[in-house]
Order: C-alpha cells, then structure tokens, then sequence
C-alpha cells in the first residue's frame, strides 16, 4: 500500500494501528476515523469556497473590464481574508418580529444543502466521500434542502420582500427540478448506473457531452436555475425586491448565503463535470498507453476534476454575467412549454437509440447518438423559428389596436 | 447494544418527538417544519434497514415535493392558530375546547396503537436480528427489474402510472378552464 496510489486507505489505516495501539476499541476507532475524514472534507470545501470568491470577483471584473480585487496580497488573493473578518466583525442584526430560530436556520441550512453534496463528488478514483448507488437522486434531494432553506430563511425575516424572494425561488425550483430530474436519467442510461463512481469510469472512451449534447445543455439550464442565479435570479432581484430572501441578513449570516451560492455554483460545475465530460477520468483511452500512466494517479485525477470543475463553474459565471434577468412567466412558458419536452424528446431518444445501437463498434455507436441529438436539435431550432415567424405575422396583421397604435405612433 | 440500535433509537426519540412537536405547536410554519423533521427521521430509518433508494426518495418526495407545497400554502395562510378570541384567556379557551373535542381521536389512536403492538407481538419473525445484506447485491437493480418484469409488479406499476397521468391531464383541463 502506497500513500501516492491510495491516500486515503493509506492514511486510515495508518490512523487505524496508531489508534488501536492506544488501546480503543475497534468499533470506536472507526467512528472517530470517519468523523475526521467528514471533517477535513468540510474544511477542503469551505477553504475552497475562499478562493471562490476571489475567483468569482476576478471572472467578473474581467467580464465588465475592470481589474478586480488587487490591493491585498498577490493579485488581491488575500481580498476574501479581509472580508471574512469585516464580516464577521460587523453588526448581527436580527430583525424586529423575526422567527429567531428559523432566521438563524436559514443560511447554516443554505450552506449544509451545499456542503452534504461533497460526500458523493468523486475528486479521484480513490478519493471521494461515498459512492452511493442512488447518487443521481441523492443530488435532486439534496436541492430540496435548498430550497427549504430560502423558504424558512425569507419566511423567518419577516419581511415583505424576503417573502416575495422566497416565493420567487419556489416558483424556480418546482418547475425547474423536472427537465433536471429528466436529464439527470440521460447518464443514467448511457452509463447503466447512478453511481457517480460508475458513471465517470463509464466515460474513459467517450464523454457523455458528445454523446447527447443536447442533454448537458439542459442540464446546464436547469442547474443555473436551481442555482437561481442570473438570468434566473429572481429570488434577488434588486431593481425588484431589492435583495429577495437574504434582504434582512447582516454580516457573516448573509455571507454564508453567499458563500453557499459561490460552492452551489462550483459544485454544480463539478457535477457537469462528472455526468458528461468525463469526471476525474475521460482520457479517451489515453490512460491505458505505459507512457501516461501517471494519469491514473489520485492526485493528477483530483486536479483534472477540480480543473474540469472549474471549467463549468467558469460557464455558468459567463452566462450570469452577460445575460439579463427574464421575466417571471417567459421563465416559467420557457421551462414548461420549451425544455420540459425537449428533455422528454431526448431522454425517449436516448433510451430507445442506445439499446438499438449497443452492437455497432463504437465510432457507429457515437456518431449515430450525437447525429440523432443533432437532428432534434434542428428540428427544435426550426419549430421555434416557425414560431417566432407565425407571431411576427399575427402582430403585423393589421387590428385594430394594431392601427391604433401606429396612428399614436404617426 | 449494537451502533445500529442505538442509532435506531435515537431516530425513534426524534421523530415521536418532532411528531409530537407536530400537532402541539401553535404556529402553523413552525408545524410544517417539525413535520419536515419527523419525515428526515423515517429517511434515516430506511438508509438503517439498507434500503437507500427508499431513503432517498423519501427526502426527494416527503421534503422535496410535498413539504414544500405545505409550507408554500401555510406562508400564504395566518401566522398562529389562535386567533379565534383576543388575548390570553382566548387561547386558554380555545385550547380547552380542543381538549374537549380531542377525546375521541386520541381513543381512536389509543386503539389501532393497542391492535398494532398486539400484530406485532403475534408476529412469528419477532426478536430475529435482521440478516446482513450479502456483498455486490445491487438493489436498486433489482428493484427496477421488479418493477417492469411481467411475473413481478408490472401490472400495479402501469395501472399506477396510467393514473398519475389522467391525473396530470386532469390537473391541466381544470387549470386551462373553459376559455375557448
């Protein structure tokens, strides 16, 4: 057993003897063994969740031309250390006639729903929480703390806004979590599993992006509206209900909703990252050649994972930070009427295509499953131009509000 | 006692308590959320007996689906479940009127507990320690083979399906209304 092949066994079973050798007994070693090993990776996700805020704030000010934090430390990587403390050191202010428990409830729930979804991201081969053979519905369940925790959070502040927010967030997420939980069976048939394990060794030849496009598309929407940030962010909308759910938060209270934001949004990443680019994995065979072997090490998988993470949490920044905020109803017409089919379409497709194309060698099997995504993507494209065109016509015919308007307008 | 019982008993005391917490609260949101407890408890209980598809639905479905909706609907309705009389003394009366209507519930509940502990007690397989579930079993496999092969649940599982779906349509004809 070596510490660079298999860290983590190494290192509990080091922890093990030394423990055993103190004269524990065997059922309590385990439990404090596990206990640390939850531990340090609660403190690897919250660490990360630092950086993220200076890698956000730097992604933006790219975005908008502006420098970014870069006063304190090396390219201001020191920034988040001063606002932790300014945070921290601000005035908790609990608003008047707010639900006192449920106000504190709020954001340790909003970061837990984020942080209990660590335990089934795979960082390696060998490094990971738990590989749950239900963990495509462990992440469905595990956004249904989330929203939980936006509803009590902006019922308990007792005020008008917070409430409309929460509201707003429940709207989202009910609608959303179905073209999700539909697409989210995409890599469960491709990979015949819901092991999040299974599911990436399932991509060493292919990744699942080229194998239904369509699908990490969807995904790709629905996450950004689970995650409710722009163009989903109507729970915050400022120039609406000024700050949503978190308008009452003060100091680190509202920090840690920020904070959970910034981990959803990587997270998410992360999980994009597993489900259809391959995870820690999808060298497409490259792995298996004697010369790059050392991809198969833990620790070069866990920086192509975090890399790959990074990549998705980089897209969902680019679409939150050019695209404005939609309306309440073209979102709620553009999940039920557009992606919630368009999600059945390609789930049916790729249920039915993948058995029919299980014998063909595998260049036949991929070209067929991207072509076919290829070919609803058109048709879809092309009905909604239809669309678009017969509304244009129907607005050009002349009405008579039509000709009122245009007589207003000459 | 073994980890497992003493983690059983520990999700037992939290969902009677929560369950308790339940009915005797006074705030309405404060009730739904004690509910969203009590129902945590019986995911852990299932993710106890091995079963963690169970266990997951249960959060996805009691949590996810059904406790929302109830704490959407209770947002929408009054804060406090006294508000029949003003002040102190009315919550008193109110809550005396309740004692008096209650009897007949709690006997009723007092009685299919006293038929329940007597099933149970008859039961042949009670005292067993349960048996260790064999390595490399997949039962989230094997329950999805169950749910579509011909000689297992296929018939209940269609007939259930096919009435989710008159439902959904139903939902949308009452919601769509008579505007044609």
């Amino acid at each position: 057993m070596n510490f660079l092949n298999d860290p983590i066994t190494f290192i509990s079973a080091w922890m093990r003897s030394l423990l055993t050798g103190w004269g524990l007994p065997d059922g309590l070693t385990t439990v404090i063994i596990y206990f640390i090993g939850i531990t340090v990776l609660i403190i690897f996700a919250m660490v990360l969740d630092i950086m993220l805020v200076w890698v956000e704030r730097k992604v933006v000010a790219r975005f908008q031309d502006r420098l970014g934090p870069n006063r304190i430390g090396p390219f201001g990587l020191f920034q988040p250390f001063a606002d932790i403390i300014k945070l921290i050191i601000k005035e908790d202010i609990t608003p008047a006639g707010a639900d006192k428990l449920l106000y504190n409830l709020g954001p340790v729930l909003a970061i837990a729903s984020v942080i209990i979804l660590w335990a089934i991201l795979p960082l390696s081969a060998k490094i990971y929480g738990v590989d749950l053979n239900v963990a495509i519905l462990y992440l469905v369940a595990a956004g249904a703390l989330g929203t939980l925790s936006i509803l009590v959070g902006g019922w308990a502040s007792n005020n008008k806004y917070a409430l409309l927010g929460a509201f707003r967030m429940v709207a989202n997420m009910v609608s959303y979590e179905i073209p999700m939980v539909v697409v989210l069976l995409i890599p469960t048939i491709l990979a015949d599993t819901m092991s999040v394990q299974g599911i990436t060794q399932a991509q060493n030849g292919m990744w699942f992006a080229i194998l239904s496009p369509l699908a990490l598309i969807i995904f790709l929407i629905s996450a950004i509206a689970e995650l409710g940030r722009s163009p989903f962010d109507l729970n915050e909308a400022e120039s609406e209900i000024v700050a949503g759910f978190h308008i009452e938060y003060t100091g680190m209270k509202f920090g840690l909703f920020y904070a959970g934001e910034l981990l959803h949004a990587f997270t998410f990443g992360g999980f994009m990252a597993v489900l259809f680019f391959g995870g820690y994995g999808g060298f497409f065979g490259l792995e298996k050649i004697g010369f790059f072997s050392w991809l198969n090490n833990p620790f070069v998988q866990a920086v192509v994972f975090l890399a790959k993470a990074m990549f998705g949490y980089w897209v969902i920044m680019w679409i939150k930070y050019s695209m404005p905020r939609i309306r309440i109803d073209h979102m709620l017409a553009f999940n039920w009427k557009f992606l919630t089919p368009l999600a059945l379409v390609v789930l049916v497709n790729t249920a039915v295509l993948s058995k029919i194309l299980a014998g063909l060698p595998m260049w036949g099997y991929v070209l067929g499953m991207f072509l076919s995504n290829i070919v609803i993507g058109f048709i879809t494209v092309e009905i909604l131009r239809a669309y678009g065109r017969k509304q244009r016509k129907a607005e050009m015919k002349p009405t008579p509000q039509n000709a009122q308007n245009q007589e207003q307008v000459a | 006692m073994t980890a497992d019982q003493i983690i059983f008993l520990l999700c037992a005391l939290l969902i009677l308590g929560s369950s308790i917490m339940v009915v005797t609260t006074r705030k309405l949101i404060h009730a739904a959320l004690w509910l969203v407890v009590a129902l945590f408890g019986v995911a852990i209980l299932f993710a106890i007996l091995q079963a963690g598809f169970l266990a997951v639905v249960q959060v996805v479905v009691y949590i996810g689906a059904i406790a929302i909706l109830f704490i959407f609907a209770v947002m929408l309705t009054r804060k406090e479940m006294l508000d029949d009389l003003p002040g102190k003394s009315g919550a008193q009366t109110r809550s005396n009127d309740l004692l008096r209507k209650s009897w007949l519930p709690a006997l009723l509940g007092l009685l299919i507990l006293a038929g329940l502990v007597f099933l149970i007690l008859g039961q042949p397989t009670l005292g067993r320690t349960a048996a260790t579930m064999p390595e490399g079993v997949d039962t989230l496999r094997n329950l999805g083979t169950a749910l579509v092969s011909p000689d297992a649940f296929v018939l209940p599982f269609e007939v259930a399906s096919v009435l989710l779906l008159a439902a959904l349509v139903g939902a949308v004809y009452v919601a769509a209304g008579n505007n044609k």
